[in-house]
């Protein structure tokens, strides 16, 4: 348990992005978590049924930003490249993949 | 490091397969709110709710967006108030029921259970004072959920508690009656109750917990439904076994992992995950639907039963893996008006009032959420009820009856509850009269496996 942070802004997160491939995604999706501080550490992408999926690790230690309100930010720029992003923490997927 | 396809695997079971958190419940122990002044403790009662789940529905809402899992319900369950009101000269508990909506209502969840009694051996005052302001309670409070333990393995079956419950069903149902009797659907009468359940109505704070604790309870009936279909027909059961056991055992895993942030961040200890497969009323969230992908054309035909045995047991070994502590009632559940296909099984003809009684004698709960015709005997009402206190008393398990004899109704008519509560068919009774045995009364002893001393 010694995983679980205290605070929603420490530790890893998961950016998923799912939707039509298209021209600048990963820029825009970089472009704010530099802006907010998030590091990136891992991008794998990967199409699927011709939807375009990308994953990202990223670091939030240095964070200017909580995780809530960076998902926002994330879902409104989604909305405008008619994508899907979701920012989520990576206790979630560790949780439940690895014992 | 994760791979990308364990990522996606995740975000499609919340995403298409209504993988939720269920409930997260705050048990709450109100016995240092005792007071001989109802009203007095009717405060003390108030004020310790909202002190402790204050920042119960808050706390849930960031979980769910960190984690990105919607977590569907926060609620409260208290100490039996039976236990609690005693001490008071209060002629009815009603205030009580009051006061739990208030605070309920103040602290923003939708169900506060706890309006209960325990009372499998015998009644003490306090015990017939609760359960007569039963229909009373549920008339007047929007978000009370009441439950009484009429029978353990331990004791056996107290039939006068049964045939008192049956009366006050038909009460509740008749004081409820222009909502199509909804104070009934709040209102569990059960065998082997357990004290740390977190799905309502059947929630207690029971009296071995600590003063306040978190209780998650886990759903993902679609997941389940899913790894199932991907399976495909050539798959044999053994291997449909193993595909659920490990299905399970990840949607557990966020049920501990959601309990365990809530219970840090509120400062209280986390008691249990309670593994069980929620269905609700939407589509694709049907523990019905898991039987039809498993091979059954509808559910209530012959093999339900053994489905679903294989389904629970599945459900509970994964579950197990998963938690440090499982508790609760922990197990498929199969209430009919909360879930689309068993509804719709019953419309079709194919599942009837006996092979559900069959199939809760292998998974968790009861009879749940079932409408029956309003004529319907107090005395067969009870005769009921004691058939599947039997079930769990002899079999050590915990079930429950949580019946709807809707006022006016006949068979094939609809009663309507909205929400998580959904909408049932009338289900038909069988006529012939158990009233007789009922107005024995008296205590059916505790099995001979009970004596394990």
């Amino acid at each position: 348990m010694n995983k679980l942070k205290d605070s929603p802004a420490g530790g890893r997160i998961v950016i998923t992005v799912i939707g039509p491939d298209r021209v600048g995604i990963i820029a825009a999706v970089s472009a704010i978590l530099a802006e907010k501080g998030v590091n990136i550490l891992d991008i794998s992408q990967t199409i699927m049924q011709e939807f375009f999926v990308m994953v990202l690790v990223a670091d939030m230690t240095e964070a200017k930003i909580d995780l809530v309100n960076l998902k926002d930010i994330l879902a409104r720029k989604g909305e405008e490249l008619k994508v899907r992003i979701d920012a989520q923490h990576e206790d979630v997927f560790n949780f439940m993949h690895r014992i | 490091m994760l791979t990308i396809e364990e990522i996606l695997e995740t975000i499609k079971m919340v995403q298409e397969e209504n993988l939720d958190i269920r409930t997260i419940t705050m048990g709450i122990s109100l016995r240092d709110c005792s007071d001989s002044n109802y009203k007095a403790a009717c405060q003390k009662i108030y004020d310790k709710i909202t002190r402790l789940a204050g920042p119960l529905v808050k706390t849930g809402e960031e979980i769910a967006r960190e984690y990105g899992l919607p977590i569907v319900n926060k609620r409260i369950s208290v100490t039996p108030i039976a236990l609690v009101a005693e001490a008071s000269s209060a002629d009815d508990y009603i205030e009580y029921a009051r006061t739990l909506d208030r605070a309920a209502e103040a602290v923003g969840v939708n169900f506060i259970g706890g309006f209960s009694a325990l009372v499998h051996k015998g009644f003490t005052g306090g015990d017939i004072k609760l359960i007569e302001s039963i229909p009373g309670a549920l008339n007047f409070t929007e978000r009370v959920c009441s439950s009484v333990n009429v029978a353990t393995s331990r004791v056996g079956i107290n039939m006068d508690a049964i045939n008192m419950c049956s009366r006050i069903i038909k009460e509740t149902a008749k004081l409820t009656e222009k909502n199509d009797s909804i104070g009934c659907a709040k209102l569990v009468v059960f065998a082997n109750a357990p004290e740390d359940n977190p799905f309502m109505a059947g929630a207690f704070h029971g009296i071995g917990e600590p003063d306040c604790v978190i209780n998650t309870g886990v759903s993902g009936p679609g997941v389940v439904r899913s790894a199932v279909k991907k399976l495909g027909d050539g798959a044999d059961l053994g291997a449909l076994s193993e595909t659920i056991k490990k299905t399970a055992f990840k949607i557990t895993r966020m049920g501990e992992l959601v309990g365990r942030t809530a219970a840090k961040r509120l400062g209280v200890p986390f008691g249990i995950v309670d593994v069980s497969l929620a269905p609700t009323p939407a589509v694709g969230d049907s523990v019905a639907e898991i039987l039809e992908e498993m091979g059954l054309e509808r559910c209530g035909a012959p093999g339900s039963t053994a489905a679903l045995a294989l389904l629970n047991d599945a459900v509970k070994k994964g579950g197990a893996m998963a938690s440090s502590y499982v508790g609760g009632l922990s197990g498929a559940f199969i209430p009919v008006s909360e879930d689309a296909k068993m509804i719709d099984a019953v419309d079709a003809g194919a599942l009837s009032l006996e092979k559900l009684e069959a199939m809760t004698a292998v998974c968790s709960v009861g009879l749940d959420m079932i409408a029956i015709p309003g004529d319907t005997p107090e005395e067969t009402i009870a005769a009921i009820i004691a058939d599947e206190a039997a079930i769990g008393v002899f079999n050590h398990k915990t079930t429950a009856v949580r019946i709807i004899p809707a006022v006016n109704k006949k068979v094939g008519d609809r009663v309507e509850f909205g929400g998580l509560l959904g909408h049932a068919p009338v289900m038909a009774v069988n006529n012939f009269s158990a009233e007789k045995f009922s107005r024995r009364g008296g205590r059916i002893p505790a099995p001979i496996h009970s004596l394990r001393n």
